[in-house]
């Protein structure tokens, strides 16, 4: 908990304030089994501070800034892109269970081969000109999304000898305020790679990075079409206990 | 039962491919109010070598100090078409550059003002979760009384206040590590 001194305790009392992680189900900065974090991570202790009006508020987005996209990643080339159609849908919600609602979800990832459309992926596999390889959208009011895409193949990395990641999907939320900002990655179940994975891997909790493990769902499995998987996202919430303590 | 939140994980070498559609290096529109400037800046890692592949957030309040959010209750005018959002990845070089307005103070904690600040979110291929830092403004006589930068200790505080480089132009670069290493908060 924040020690800074009554002005500090003012505000949490008359602000609600997001609560802080769980022990052991966030990443530390310092995970040296991926090694671009060597030095490109903090040696100082980040400085904790009570959340101000400039933290409990955040950008706000609607579907007219996402228009120029799409949620289905297959439609995107003049053609059909190639490998397994799947999709993937889930809710986003808050750490009481609270739908997050019109939210902005960026999706992006490598197409079936394992290769992103980027100029730095050398990846000697085919790229696909029909699959760019992004979708964004909108979590509807119950805080569903959606995305159709396609399955992405595993590709090699230079982390360490005969390195691979396994098959993920990046995502990109929001949330309402700045303090619910989230980047992090969806991974596919039974995946033999998520052993080897320092970045899976990055967490003391086993079950938090379980809950990075889409799961196969028969419910949105569309017959002759697409397989489908069920991810859901949780942000910060509100600290409500603030008021009982 | 209560949730928690989903584990963070690195953005990766590619996030252009996603975050390319909401990048965003002018965060006032031309006709918005208050004083204009443009901010630049190098991101470089703790052998001091430019990091080509990190995406630096602002957000920000207007020139009055409220934000486009609506939590934000204070009775002030709203600056139709300002959000207060910027978004932009850094060149092979590392660097990056913003243009936007300077915004008005917004409340800190137990009814202080806070001195104008950006709130920065730093994302990077390397980089495990976010970090957050903020940007100050040179020569702003509320940066004294700012109650998050007096939680910062004094030799490091310069990190958070922008260098004046030339009319209208602010710099602050980002180093990962070493002895001027950026403060970085935890909120
Ligand atoms: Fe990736």
């Amino acid at each position: 908990m924040i020690q800074t001194g009554d002005s500090a305790l003012t505000a949490r009392s008359s602000m609600e304030v997001y609560g802080r992680p769980r022990g052991g189900t966030q990443p530390e900065y310092r995970h040296l089994p991926y090694r671009s974090c060597e030095k490109r991570h903090p040696t100082h202790a980040l400085i904790e501070i009570p959340h101000t009006l400039s933290e409990i508020t955040g950008p706000q987005f609607t579907l007219e800034d996402i228009r120029k996209s799409s949620c289905d990643l297959t439609k995107q080339g003049s053609g059909e892109p190639s490998g397994q159609r799947i999709v993937v849908g889930g809710q986003v919600l808050d750490e009481d269970g609270r739908p997050v609602r019109n939210s902005v979800i960026e999706m992006w990832q490598a197409n079936a081969a394992g290769r992103y459309m980027h100029r730095w992926d050398q990846h000697h596999a085919p790229l696909d000109p029909n699959f760019p390889g992004r979708g964004h959208t909108l979590t509807d009011d119950s805080g569903h999304y959606r995305f159709v895409t396609i399955k992405p193949g595993s590709y090699p990395w230079s982390n360490h000898h005969n390195a691979w990641r396994p098959a993920h999907l990046h995502f990109s939320l929001f949330g309402p305020a700045f303090a619910t900002r989230l980047v992090t990655q969806m991974y596919f179940p039974g995946d033999p790679l998520l052993p080897f994975d320092p970045i899976y891997n990055c967490t003391a909790d086993e079950e938090a990075r379980k809950r990075l493990v889409s799961s196969f769902d028969w419910d949105t499995t569309i017959p002759d079409i697409a397989l489908g998987f069920h991810f859901d996202l949780i942000l910060r919430g509100r600290n409500a206990t603030l008021f009982e303590e | 039962m209560r949730l928690y939140a989903t584990t963070s994980q690195t953005v990766g070498p590619f996030f252009q491919i996603g975050l390319q559609l909401l990048m965003n290096a002018d965060i006032a529109s031309p006709d918005g109010l208050g004083e204009r400037i443009t901010l630049e800046g190098q991101v470089l890692d703790g052998d001091r070598i430019a990091i080509p592949d990190a995406v630096i957030e602002i957000w920000q309040a207007n020139a009055e100090g409220k934000y486009a959010h609506p939590e934000d209750s204070q009775p002030k005018p709203i600056d139709a078409g300002f959000r207060g959002y910027g978004r932009v990845e850094t060149d092979d070089n590392g660097f990056f550059r913003i243009r936007t307005i300077k915004p008005g103070r917004t409340p800190g904690p137990g009814g202080s003002l806070q001195a104008p600040h950006l709130e920065v979110t730093v994302f990077m291929r390397g980089l495990m979760k976010r970090l957050v830092t903020r940007i100050y403004f040179p020569g702003d006589a509320a940066n004294e009384n700012d109650l998050v930068l007096n939680l910062v200790p004094e030799a490091r505080r310069q990190t958070l206040i922008a260098r004046e480089c030339g009319e209208g132009v602010l710099r602050w670069d980002v180093r990962m590590q070493g002895d001027d290493e950026t403060v970085f908060f935890d909120i």
